[in-house]
């Protein structure tokens, strides 16, 4: 099936998880990343039961924050 | 690394780091890395910090989502980001330090501690999760010609 992460077209394996993804692309510091499938946050505890589906949109951001 | 900013972008910052005192104001920097080494900033967002303390700062991940496929739209790759400190120094906190996870990004830090003469320095942060060092880039702001 056909996904875009971060805004490429891929062809991924059906019913590949967002934990398996993460794998895939080889996310640095995945414990920092927080995903978005068609623009909605996903919960981390849900990533490895979250299936991706035909034309999903995912992104991965970084937290980015820090403090004086 | 060589980093530049318009004075603009430079003005565009400090406005939104004064409008959201006494909070600390923050945001992402999109642009190019130049073939000659030099990292250019082309856009800056002022996003918010939801947080909304004097002490921290949170990108909203929602904002950050719409900065991300804006510069894609726009040709421009994700550059770091920026904070304002209202009180303190333009040099990183441990907890910048700890919370930069990209040894890739440029982070920008500008210093409201002098109202009238806002300071801004530009840093990457290298090393592990178990000690981290921030260096210093050469940060130039660029008068736009008329």
């Amino acid at each position: 099936m056909k996904i875009k992460v971060a805004g490429e077209t891929k062809e991924v394996a059906e019913g590949l998880t967002i934990a398996a993804l993460i794998d895939l692309e080889q996310v640095e510091t995945p414990q920092y990343v927080t995903v978005s499938v068609n623009e909605e946050f996903i919960d981390p505890n849900a990533f490895e039961a979250h299936k991706l589906q035909e034309g999903d949109e995912v992104e991965f951001l970084y937290f980015m924050g820090g403090g004086r | 690394m060589k980093i530049t900013l318009s004075k603009n972008d430079f003005d565009k910052m400090v406005q939104h780091a004064q409008a959201e005192l006494p909070d600390e104001a923050c945001g992402l920097i999109a642009g190019i890395d130049r073939e000659d080494g030099v990292r250019e900033i082309k856009k800056v967002y002022c996003l918010t910090n939801i947080d909304h303390t004097n002490e921290h700062f949170s990108i909203d991940p929602k904002e950050q989502l719409s900065a991300i496929k804006d510069m894609r739209s726009l040709g421009l790759k994700p550059l770091g980001n920026w904070h304002s400190h209202p009180e303190t120094p333009s040099r990183p906190s441990e907890e910048d330090k700890r919370l930069a996870h990209d040894p890739k990004s440029s982070y920008l830090i500008l210093s409201l501690e002098k109202k009238d003469a806002p300071v801004l320095n530009a840093f990457h942060v290298e090393g592990s999760h178990s000690y981290r060092s921030a260096e210093k880039e050469e940060l130039i702001i660029v008068e736009e010609e008329k």
